[in-house]
């Protein structure tokens, strides 16, 4: 005969079979704090793009931990720090994101560097680009990065500059904020090292009008090559202004103004300007690239062609990011925030989009990208192509 | 470089007399002023994008309905943010203002979007190149049309039926009302004006820069600058101020860098108020 605490028992294991059922059924949710509005919503819409055909992957092939889907949680920043760390903090508190993306902007992601430290959240870099994001530094550091680290764009930069462009004299046009600061250092130290002038170092704000000033210093300092560091609407304006000073220097900027309506913004200039990507959907393609093409169209009404694969660069690096998640979630057999960590840290293979990575990250580098895995590309109308050189 | 300061701070410096002009016409009648014309720039530049770009008007057509919905905005602003205030004896209508243009910014984020987009032109287009400087003929096109609204401005003033009126208000208001003249409607006449004038600030620039949501915060500000140190209610005081402002702007940033326009240039504005507290082109005592 069954006693009072028998019954008890039995109903709590009943329970307790049912939250356990509620919880394989209960999906992993992955937040992205990033530039969904404003001038690099582009980048934003890019990115969510990229990690949704991935999770759209993990989940039909059945998910992970026993059969729970990933979700995406979006929440736009508004290239605003105080907002991206706000809104990285409800996706931590309220959500329980097992991981957050991050998105274009450099000031943001570092705004959310410590908290992901503190709370133990990682949280995944796929485009902004500053240094000290991964290398801030934490111990542990539960930061990680599927994207270009400014340290060495700046010497791909320069190298781009002196190899195609025959380049003796650097000008240097940045946007003045942490992101800006961040080249400056990089490209003064890379123009040292490749022994190569830097003629004058200018900065332009966000929303400035005219750097048309600021391009006459750098050109009566005999620059004979611009670096351009900044976003799609600023960008633009270097180049309006450069075609208004009639100085058809060659520039070669950061990624930044792949993040927004460059073309339209900067009119018939924008196809002069080399910049850097990591990954190009033009040119020859592996089976990866073919099928996130494919699964793009399929996915989104105005992806047409591979030129509306847009910013490629935030797709690429999204796409690869959220598979080293979900592997490093699978590897961890959970979504805690330390054995997620050290889940991505024991990833030992994996092939991406980008590249195959070979063990990814490791205690020493978060980085899973590096200079070898960037290509330079130009405009081409409303599509990224890739130049030789 | 000079050319350079030159080009760039009499373009840009013509911009902010526009939208300080506004400010100008509505203080001398009122004594009271719009702080959300940069919100007017916006709305005219906006408008103008949404008519010239999005249904393919030409700018003859465009144009013009953009600077009448910046009047009707200015009229809105005035009827529902000063004059309630003002009848009351209160100085709130300066946040009424401020609000209402965050009102407008953000109701034409939500309908215009938060991407920047381009205003084509083909003033904007290919630059007219004498040496190492370059221009388009927007840039010269912006200064003249300055001269031209301020010199229209100073002819209306002195040779129409409405200036007369509007210039007895602005003597005295109680008088004015007591010869018949309708001071109310009057003043609803100036804040119309000055949003026009601000609308039209913002059509000429948006092909240099761009059409954005946001895009007249700054020039408000700058422009506001500028109608202080022009007098506030000496129109051609403001001109002058307003190509000032450009042109240490410019001036700074090409003989000292970027890193110290902001700086200069605002600490310039305070040592002239400083030395000119009613403003270095304006008389007698300054209003609160």
């Amino acid at each position: 005969m069954i006693d009072r605490r028998g019954v008890l028992l039995a109903g709590a294991a009943l329970a307790g079979g049912r939250v356990s059922r509620a919880r394989a059924a209960e999906p992993i949710k992955l937040g992205l704090v990033a530039a969904l509005s404003g001038a690099s919503a582009k980048s934003g819409e890019g990115i969510a793009r990229g990690l949704q055909v991935a999770i759209d992957e993990v989940n039909a092939a059945g998910g992970l931990l026993g059969g729970r889907m990933l979700e995406l949680v979006r929440r736009d920043d508004e290239s605003n720090p105080g907002k991206g760390q706000a809104a990285a903090r409800e996706l931590i508190d309220r959500e329980g994101v097992a991981a957050l993306f991050g998105g274009i902007d450099s000031p943001v992601s570092l705004a959310i560097v410590p908290l992901a430290n503190q709370t133990k959240t990682p949280f995944m870099g796929v485009w902004a680009a500053a240094t000290n994001i991964t290398r801030n530094g934490a111990e542990p550091n539960y930061v990680f990065r599927v994207s270009a680290v400014d340290v060495l764009v700046d010497k791909r930069l320069v190298k781009h500059a002196m190899g195609t462009f025959n380049a003796k004299s650097l000008g240097l046009i940045l946007v003045n904020n942490a992101w800006g600061e961040s080249n400056q250092a990089g490209l003064t130290a890379a123009a040292a090292e490749a022994g190569i002038k830097v003629a004058g170092v200018e900065k332009f704000g966000e929303a400035d009008a005219d750097m048309l000033p600021q391009l006459q210093r750098l050109r009566a300092a005999g620059a004979d090559c611009l670096v351009l560091v900044g976003n799609a609407a600023p960008g633009a304006q270097v180049m309006k202004s450069l075609q208004r000073g009639a100085w058809s220097v060659p520039v070669v900027s950061h990624w930044g103004i792949s993040g927004g309506r460059f073309p339209e913004l900067a009119g018939s200039w924008a196809g002069r300007v080399h910049f850097v990507q990591t990954y190009s959907f033009f040119g020859p393609q592996g089976a990866v690239g073919k099928r996130v093409a494919a699964a793009m169209m399929a996915r989104y009404p105005d992806v047409k062609g591979l030129g509306d694969i847009t910013p490629p660069v935030g797709v690429a690096n999204a796409y690869d990011a959220a598979h080293l998640v979900a592997k490093g979630i699978a590897q961890a057999g959970s979504t805690e925030g330390p054995k997620l960590r050290e889940g991505l840290l024991a990833i030992d293979r994996h092939d991406g989009l980008i590249k195959s990575y070979v063990k990814p990250f490791s205690p020493g580098n978060h980085d899973a990208l590096d200079e070898n895995d960037y290509v330079m590309v130009k405009y081409n109308g409303e599509s990224i192509e890739p130049v030789s050189g | 470089m000079l050319e350079t300061a030159l080009v760039s701070g009499l373009g840009s410096g013509s911009v902010y007399g526009l939208i300080a002009l506004g400010f100008t016409l509505t203080f001398a009648v009122s004594g009271t002023v719009n702080f959300a014309q940069g919100s007017s720039m916006m709305l005219g530049a906006v408008v103008c994008h949404a008519l010239a770009v999005g249904w393919r008007w030409p700018y003859a057509a465009a144009v013009p309905v953009a600077l009448v919905a910046c009047a009707l905005w200015g009229a809105v602003v005035e009827r529902l943010a000063v004059r309630p205030f003002v009848r009351r004896g209160s100085d709130a209508w300066l946040m009424a203002t401020v609000a209402l243009g965050i009102v407008l910014d953000n109701a034409v984020m939500a309908l215009f979007g938060k991407e920047p987009r381009s205003l084509p032109s083909s003033l904007a287009d290919e630059p007219i190149v004498w040496g190492e400087v370059g221009v388009f003929p927007l840039q010269l096109l912006i200064p003249a049309v300055l001269l031209a609204v301020a010199l229209g401005l100073h002819w209306a003033l002195r040779r129409t039926g409405l200036g007369l009126r509007l210039r007895a208000a602005v003597e005295n208001a109680d008088a004015a009302r007591l010869m018949g003249i309708d001071v109310v409607r009057l003043v609803a006449l100036t804040f119309a004006a000055a949003a026009a004038l601000a609308g039209l600030g913002g059509i000429l620039v948006a092909p240099l820069f761009n059409v954005a949501y946001d895009m007249g915060t700054l020039f408000g500000v700058k422009a506001f600058a500028v109608a202080i140190l022009g007098g506030l209610t000496r129109p051609w005081g403001v001109v002058a101020a307003g190509l000032a402002y450009g042109l240490v702007e410019a001036g700074t940033t090409v003989w000292l860098g970027s890193g110290a326009t902001q700086i200069i240039t605002f600490s310039a504005v305070i040592l002239a108020l400083a030395a000119a507290p009613a403003g270095v082109f304006g008389r007698g005592r300054v209003r609160v």
